[in-house]
């Protein structure tokens, strides 16, 4: 395989360099995915509620915060695994990257605790239009989440076991992307799904 | 017992279905045998099912396209039939629904969409002077998920019956209060898989067009049809999710009990119409810009002109692809948006009108002056023009937001998109495919068969069509399964059911056009049988494995005309080492997981969901740690292949 060494490791063959441009393109689809989540939700909130609860009846600012700080840290933590790569320091991209798997599966238990919540007080995924958009919303969020933790732990392992290499380098990379991402996403809940729900 | 009731088909006492049951029993069981006696499971695994070749997926998808045709345009003529005389009693209601629903959905999704997909997967690669696609596996997948899809939507109506809330499946109609038995769960999982697939053919067509054009390949030096199928593609990309979510939130409805499309506790049904059509409208123009294309290469080969208006033709493809997100809500003017509203979506839809006739206009200038050969593929294209415009200006009467309430679903409207389909999806892909059948197998069909299903075909279309834009607007509702002698319909009904009939003899001489010139054609056609322009034609007939023995150096718009007649040198350097892609069993088997995963879902049949979900999860673990860097050909058997062919240049 060509390998140019003017690049980062990631890139530094065709086929990694497609692979990156593909899982740019996949983002622009998950983009879409979330904005027709986000459409729906818009929809509904006002005007599906029916006899269920609404938005800032049902909404609790403590596990929102914390769920935000965990996903936004570790945001910045993979950041720092994508930094280490680039400097070939792999103890501290592997450390990094479990800090990161950690936090997000902190945020994924802090986000169970808060859906064990909204079952308590009423809010199901049959109760109405407004909670099933909402539940959904939060769901596909917390399923992309809790894919990369899957995926995250395999390419742990493959570094582990086989060093960086293009190969690694470049499924790092894409990784962090997603993962960035996710992060992106959460921003746009908190902000429009939670903040403007509690105001 | 009662586990297995649930896959009991509900009771409409049809002796059709039970026939059916038998016949889909013995097909299956002659194809296991006949595989069996020939000793051809080897061959079919090692070369085609588990193939990753770009032209290979690609005639799988034709084939598939094919079979799903026949399946659809059975289901055609029994509507026709049904309505042909007044009071008919040939299918009853129910079983009418089922019918033009199973029509409506495999045409569109399992036919057109696997035509046009299989027409760029053999193409475009060749266009563009590449290997194969960017990513080779995931092309294999998009295919088995697409197949798995299919597969599954067609045991609907064997096994719990098929859905029948219309292939826009608009609630409450789909909702479980009035559409009790599975039917609409499979339409939610068929479309989501093959979906998906559809999706990732969508990112991988993109990555191969932007980054694996031959050398001097600039964007506007690519060939038409490369051009509508990146544009296409890229319309994919943006729609495709919005129907996973649809058809998400329909799931829910239907399996989970959630009120997204009820009428109750905060359900808004009309939400429905609206994500559909977000995705639908864009969805029709990912069917008619690949035929635009495959038109646009026709029409420039048997002119022997070039392309007129390149531009203009790439420019009014990228407005088109804009304006396809702008139109959705003309599909229901009807329901209850106010005037504002549907004024706007009344402008935008007649916008579109605007790059398509640039379109139209850039063809006949095209043929202005040129030196027409009436070809089969030309003449499918010269009639394509005209019928077409007749569709295209119905249209423009339906976009109308105060008119369309005389034309809201009548058969003026059912009358109006097949109008559009056939003579724009339909006729390319015969036409396409005919055009390209030597490149894909290295002998001619019949001209003159051809030219008698042509005639076939497009007088069938005119006569089953053209009388529904009259019953259409004397006011005959679309999906009615009978009418009463004293509406009159009676006579043109009957004229319909009789082009039906002659379409269905066009599409059998087809079949045997293909029998026959595989009996008798000659094998000699050369590598270029139709004088052509673009670079496709620049590699033998069938294509090698690799392609081009000698990635190509590209100069100008028509690089092979060019080539050809002005002596620009296509290939420069010697033949090397050819690196390719290994095939692999992981794509049809995570298919396969995932028919079985849907299948269970659409019967609530739990433990099974769970089961197939970790086999899922298996085969995506396997595929992170597997290691596969593909294969090289030897320089000496391209070589050998090369002079095979008649040596290379």
């Amino acid at each position: 395989m060509k390998q140019d060494s003017n690049l980062p490791l990631e890139y530094s063959t065709e086929t990694n360099e497609m692979n990156i441009l593909g899982f740019w393109i996949f983002l622009g689809a998950e983009i879409m995915l979330f904005a027709t989540l986000f459409t729906t939700y818009f929809v509904y909130v006002d005007r599906g509620v029916g006899s269920g609860p609404a938005g800032s009846e049902i909404f609790e600012i403590t596990p929102v915060l914390i769920e935000t700080i965990l996903l936004l840290t570790s945001s910045f933590t993979i950041g720092l695994a994508v930094h280490a790569m680039r400097i070939n320091r792999v103890k501290a991209m592997i450390g990094f990257m479990i800090v990161t798997l950690l936090l997000g599966a902190a945020f994924i238990s802090v986000e169970v605790y808060e859906f064990i919540h909204y079952y308590h007080v009423g809010a199901t995924l049959q109760t109405s239009g407004f909670t099933a958009i909402l539940l959904t919303t939060l769901g596909t969020h917390g399923a992309h989440v809790t894919l990369g933790l899957f995926w995250g732990i395999m390419i742990i392992i493959q570094i582990c076991r086989n060093g960086l290499n293009a190969r690694t380098a470049n499924k790092s990379f894409i990784f962090s992307l997603y993962w960035h991402f996710l992060d992106v996403m959460w921003i746009f809940i908190f902000s429009f799904i939670y903040l403007k729900g509690m105001m | 017992m009662d586990f297995l009731d649930r896959f009991s088909i509900p009771p409409h006492d049809d002796p059709m279905l039970y026939a059916s049951i038998v016949a889909i029993g013995l097909v299956s069981i002659a194809i296991v045998a006949g595989v069996t006696y020939f000793k051809k499971w080897g061959y079919l695994w090692n070369e085609w099912l588990t193939t990753v070749d770009h032209k290979r997926i690609g005639i799988m998808y034709i084939i598939s396209a094919l079979l799903m045709l026949f399946r659809g345009g059975a289901d055609a003529v029994m509507m026709r039939l049904q309505t042909a005389v007044p009071e008919n009693s040939f299918l009853n209601a129910q079983h009418y629904n089922e019918v033009f629903t199973t029509h409506g959905v495999v045409m569109i999704i399992f036919m057109a969409m696997a035509f046009i997909i299989g027409m760029m997967n053999f193409v475009v690669p060749l266009q563009i002077g590449a290997r194969d696609v960017a990513f080779p596996r995931l092309n294999a997948l998009s295919f088995w998920l697409y197949f798995a899809g299919a597969m599954l939507f067609n045991i609907s109506f064997v096994v719990g019956g098929s859905p029948d809330a219309g292939w826009t499946n608009y609630y409450p109609l789909a909702g479980t209060e009035f559409s009790e038995h599975v039917g609409v769960n499979y339409y939610n999982w068929a479309l989501q898989i093959s979906g998906t697939g559809t999706l990732m053919t969508g990112i991988n067509f993109i990555v191969t067009i932007m980054k694996m054009r031959a050398p001097g390949m600039k964007l506007m030096k690519m060939p038409m049809f490369t051009w509508s199928a990146l544009i296409t593609n890229l319309i994919i990309v943006f729609a495709f999710p919005v129907l996973t979510i649809a058809l998400l939130l329909g799931t829910f409805d239907r399996q989970f009990f959630t009120n997204f499309f009820t009428t109750t506790d905060g359900g808004m049904d009309m939400m429905w119409a609206n994500l559909f059509w977000i995705w639908g409208h864009p969805e029709v123009y990912i069917l008619i810009l690949p035929a635009f294309g495959i038109y646009s290469q026709i029409i420039a080969t048997f002119s022997e002109r070039n392309l007129y208006g390149y531009k203009s033709m790439v420019a009014s493809m990228v407005i088109i692809s804009l304006l396809s997100f702008l139109v959705w809500v003309h599909h229901f003017f009807t329901m209850g948006q106010g005037a504002v509203t549907n004024s706007i979506f009344s402008i935008t839809t007649m916008a579109i009108a605007v790059p398509t006739g640039i379109k139209i206009f850039n063809w006949l200038l095209t043929m202005w002056k040129g030196k027409i050969r009436f070809t089969t593929p030309m003449m499918y294209s010269v009639a394509f023009i005209p019928l077409f415009t007749i569709g295209g200006v119905t249209g423009v009467m339906l976009a109308m937001a105060s008119a369309d309430y005389q034309y809201h679903n009548t058969m003026f409207l059912v009358a109006h998109f097949h109008n559009v389909i056939i003579p724009g999806v339909v006729f390319a892909m015969i036409a396409g495919l005919i055009y390209y059948w030597p490149k894909m197998f290295g002998f001619m069909l019949n001209e003159r068969i051809g030219k008698y299903a042509f005639w076939n075909i497009v007088i069938g279309f005119c006569l089953a069509f053209f009388p529904m834009y009259i019953t259409g607007l004397n006011g005959q509702a679309r999906r009615m399964y009978t009418y009463s002698e004293a509406t009159g319909f009676g006579p043109l009904s009957m004229l319909s059911f009789i082009g039906a009939l002659l379409l269905a003899v066009g599409f059998v001489l087809i079949v045997y056009n293909v029998y026959y010139s595989f009996r008798y054609a000659p094998r000699n056609v050369g590598d270029d049988p139709w004088n052509a322009r673009s670079l496709e034609w620049a590699t033998h007939n069938p294509v090698p494995e690799y392609n081009f023995a000698i990635t190509p150096t590209v100069q100008s718009e028509e690089a092979f005309w060019d080539y050809k007649k002005n002596g620009y040198k296509l290939f420069n350097g010697e033949i090397k080492d050819i690196h390719m892609p290994n095939n692999s069993g992981w794509s049809i088997i995570f298919a396969g997981i995932f028919f079985v995963f849907a299948f269970f879902f659409v019967f609530h049949v739990w433990a099974g969901v769970i089961i197939a979900f970790l086999g899922i999860i298996g085969c995506m673990i396997y595929r992170s740690f597997e290691k596969d860097d593909g294969h090289h050909i030897h320089k000496e058997e391209i070589e050998e292949t090369e002079k095979k062919f008649g040596g290379a240049e």
